[in-house]
């Protein structure tokens, strides 16, 4: 896997546990939505948490044990399947300062799509890396200077410099 | 920046009222292109294999067709301007081979670019403020708005600022962009609906309630495709002030919720069909509730911005009704035919509106040549304004033409083979590229059209049935809206054979109603005789001055269906 934050390929220091995968006593760790209770219940302040959710997952079922969490990951099951998006923006919403990771298929050209719905980093498969590499994910951040919608992170908002502009 | 503005009426070909790009448009179109253009590069050196690559061509209006790429541009709002109806044309002749197709959803379709064209055609369309973004793909399509707009009789608020409003604010949505299917969104601003709004996503009529506040009616869940429905009523008066806000509240649920395991299930009208629209109106509620609205509140001074540039242009003081045109319609029947028949009321004393029938006897509905396009331009800058309009009836429209010119104007359009009278009458045939085109198809669509028209080719005939609209499909995706054509033909493959399924009472108006089927199918050959047989009927059932949607209505499917079968005892072949 290979996670970009910022338009870098940078290392990753969190880590997934398998289902089958004890609980360790410290660090950094990602576990299932399933297995979440069990690790709010055990786990120390020495251990950082995240969580691996699907994107169907109502955020209300998160939304008790979010201060508690410092990453959420949503998986994208095709890269063309938009919910992961939205359920980025609704867990903002609903007041989620931790790191927002988007874990799938993405490509490079969705980069800003990501960015603007509050993530912050992105989880790909090798593969896709190195097809699609760092300039890559870069130029795609760049692509835009501005965008036209308000409300959403990444851009400066064109209605924005537009209101600024007519009263000085 | 407006037609009154003397800057831009000095300007050669300056477009008058339409939107005009500022800086932060010009370089989100440009900056478009040249993503665009990078991703092409990366197809084809392999960093984006062609799965990956689909969306993002679609979103820039290029598809994979039969025999080649189609690439769709988009007229936002139908509106255009003589400057831009020429590059049209340029484009036809330089990249395409003399041609381009106008859609029911104001688009226009180039049927052969090359791939590796594409972004200099990008450019091009760039250079003259026009674009082929979320054309296709599924994402927000290009929003389109009543081709009268502005200058229909029967008009509460033009509704083009609303379509550019929106237009501008679905362009490469974050959020959006990725949804479960396409979606469409028209808007009118008047009391008969020219847009077929009760048969898109969303469908926004601008109303004004009792304390004279402007909002929007907004309707959900219309479409055609192989599962048709009428739209229904998610918020019945929307403030202007909340528009935007709503609009993101039915995208959220539309895009959390829309299926995804069945792209034939997989509108927004399959969610509002299972679900139910008090469902569907409730979540949309809840999310209006809860979302920050702050940041969506209508901004008067935008609005205000984009509004001035929809400014009549200046029109002149005229009396009702010009004795030149009178006299010329006495003097020159063929003339008086077309003036009965395509021009329209105009709200401004003096002046009409005329449509351009893209549907000569026998020809492609929709299509247009380079030179066609080009005389289009010029038509509309000597006589109105410079400003032309595509209908979804696939007709252009210029809409401030004085009648006092409208001799002159037609003498023009009939040289360039554009003066057929048949504007609304049974050879205005919607019809989709069919399998002559499109690699969706099951059947043709535009050799039946070319024969139905053939078949009423005396247009005193025409004329006699009066309005009649026949929409033609060449498969169960509904290109053509054959569901909302008061006669529908549905083009099917069974066993190896082109069948056409004729339906009938279909309205894409208000009072919208889906076609109901007339029966088996019958092939390509018969399809001209049974249309032919329906018309005759209608004719000898139909009370003073009823249309064949009215007379369909009143007496009832039934019997058309048993006339129909009579003639076919009485030896018609069907």
């Amino acid at each position: 896997m290979a996670l970009i934050s910022d338009g870098r390929f940078i290392e990753d220091d969190w880590r997934r546990l398998a289902e089958e995968e004890a609980l360790p006593k410290a660090g950094k760790v990602i576990v299932s939505l399933a297995r979440l209770p069990h690790a709010l219940e055990v786990l120390g302040p020495e251990s950082a948490l995240g969580v691996i959710v699907p994107n169907t997952t109502e955020v209300l079922a998160l939304v008790e044990s979010a201060p508690r969490l410092q990453l959420v990951s949503i998986s994208f099951p095709a890269f063309s399947d938009g919910r992961g998006f939205s359920l980025a923006g609704l867990l903002r919403r609903a007041g989620f300062k931790g790191e927002l990771r988007a874990s799938g298929r993405l490509v490079a050209d969705q980069y800003s799509h990501a960015v603007g719905c509050g993530f912050d980093t992105i989880e790909i498969p090798d593969d896709l890396a190195e097809r699609q590499g760092e300039e890559q994910w870069r130029a795609a951040l760049n692509a835009y200077a501005m965008s036209y919608q308000r409300g959403y992170p990444g851009r400066g908002s064109i209605l924005e410099a537009r209101r600024r502009a007519a009263r000085p | 920046m407006t037609a009154h503005d003397p800057e831009a009426l000095r300007r050669p070909n300056a477009p008058t009222t339409t939107y005009r790009y500022d800086d932060y448009d010009a370089a989100f179109v440009r900056e478009r292109v040249a993503e665009f253009r990078e991703q092409v590069r990366r197809r084809l050196s392999g960093a984006l294999t062609e799965e990956e690559f689909r969306p993002f061509r679609l979103m820039n209006g290029l598809y994979l067709q039969l025999h080649a790429y189609m690439l769709r541009v988009a007229i936002p709002y139908g509106t255009l301007t003589a400057r831009q109806m020429r590059r049209l044309a340029d484009i036809a002749d330089r990249w395409d081979k003399g041609y381009g197709h106008f859609t029911t959803r104001q688009n226009l379709q180039y049927n052969w670019p090359k791939l590796v064209d594409t972004p200099d055609i990008l450019e091009a369309l760039a250079d003259v403020e026009m674009h082929a973004i979320q054309t296709s793909g599924n994402c927000i399509r290009n929003v389109t708005a009543d081709h009268f707009a502005g200058v229909a009789p029967d008009e509460i608020e033009d509704p083009r600022p609303t379509a550019e409003f929106l237009r501008q604010w679905s362009s490469l949505h974050p959020e959006f962009s990725f949804l479960p299917r396409k979606f469409k969104i028209a808007v009118t601003g008047a009391e008969h609906d020219r847009a077929a709004i009760m048969v898109h996503d969303i469908g926004l009529r601008i109303v004004r309630n009792d304390k004279g506040e402007i909002g929007y009616q907004v309707v959900a869940g219309g479409g055609l495709g192989r599962s048709p429905f009428v739209g229904k009523v998610v918020g019945d008066f929307v403030p202007r002030h909340d528009l935007l806000a709503f609009l993101e509240a039915i995208m959220r649920v539309y895009n959390r919720f829309g299926r995804r395991d069945n792209k034939y299930k997989a509108r927004i009208k399959i969610l509002v069909h299972e679900k139910g629209i008090d469902d569907i109106r409730a979540e949309v509620e809840a999310e209006f509730a809860a979302m920050d609205r702050s940041v969506f509140v209508h901004d008067p001074e935008e609005f205000e911005r984009i509004a001035g540039f929809f400014a009549p242009p200046p029109y002149e003081s005229l009396a009702r009704d010009s004795q030149i045109l009178h006299a010329a319609k006495l003097e020159t029947p063929a003339f008086a035919n077309f003036a009965d028949v395509n021009v329209s009321a105009h709200k401004i004393p003096g002046y009409a509106i005329v449509t351009v029938s893209l549907k000569p006897i026998g020809g492609v509905p929709g299509d247009a040549t380079s030179d066609q396009m080009r005389v289009l331009a010029d038509a509309s800058e000597r006589f109105g304004f410079g400003e032309l309009r595509v209908s979804h009836e696939q007709n252009i429209i210029l809409p401030h033409v004085k009648q006092d010119d409208l001799f002159a104007l037609w003498r023009m359009l009939d040289a360039a083979g554009l003066a057929t009278a048949n504007a609304g009458l049974v050879s205005d045939i919607i019809a989709c590229p069919g399998m002559d085109y499109c690699s969706l198809a099951t059947a043709r669509s535009i050799p039946i059209a070319q024969a139905i028209s053939k078949r009423f080719a005396d247009m005193s005939r025409q004329r006699r049935i009066g309005k009649l609209g026949i929409k033609i499909s060449g498969c169960i995706n509904a290109c053509g809206h054959h569901h909302v054509g008061a006669i529908g033909i549905l083009g099917l493959e069974k066993k190896g054979q082109e069948s056409y399924q004729i339906t009938l009472g279909g309205d894409p108006t208000f009072s919208a109603s889906i076609g109901e089927i007339l029966g088996p199918g019958v092939t390509a050959e018969q399809a001209p005789d049974v249309i032919e047989h329906l018309v005759d009927f209608y004719l000898a059932e139909r009370e003073e001055g009823e249309a064949f949607i009215d007379t369909w209505r009143r007496i009832g499917h039934a019997r058309f269906k048993d006339a129909l079968r009579r003639e076919g005892e009485d030896g018609a072949d069907i």
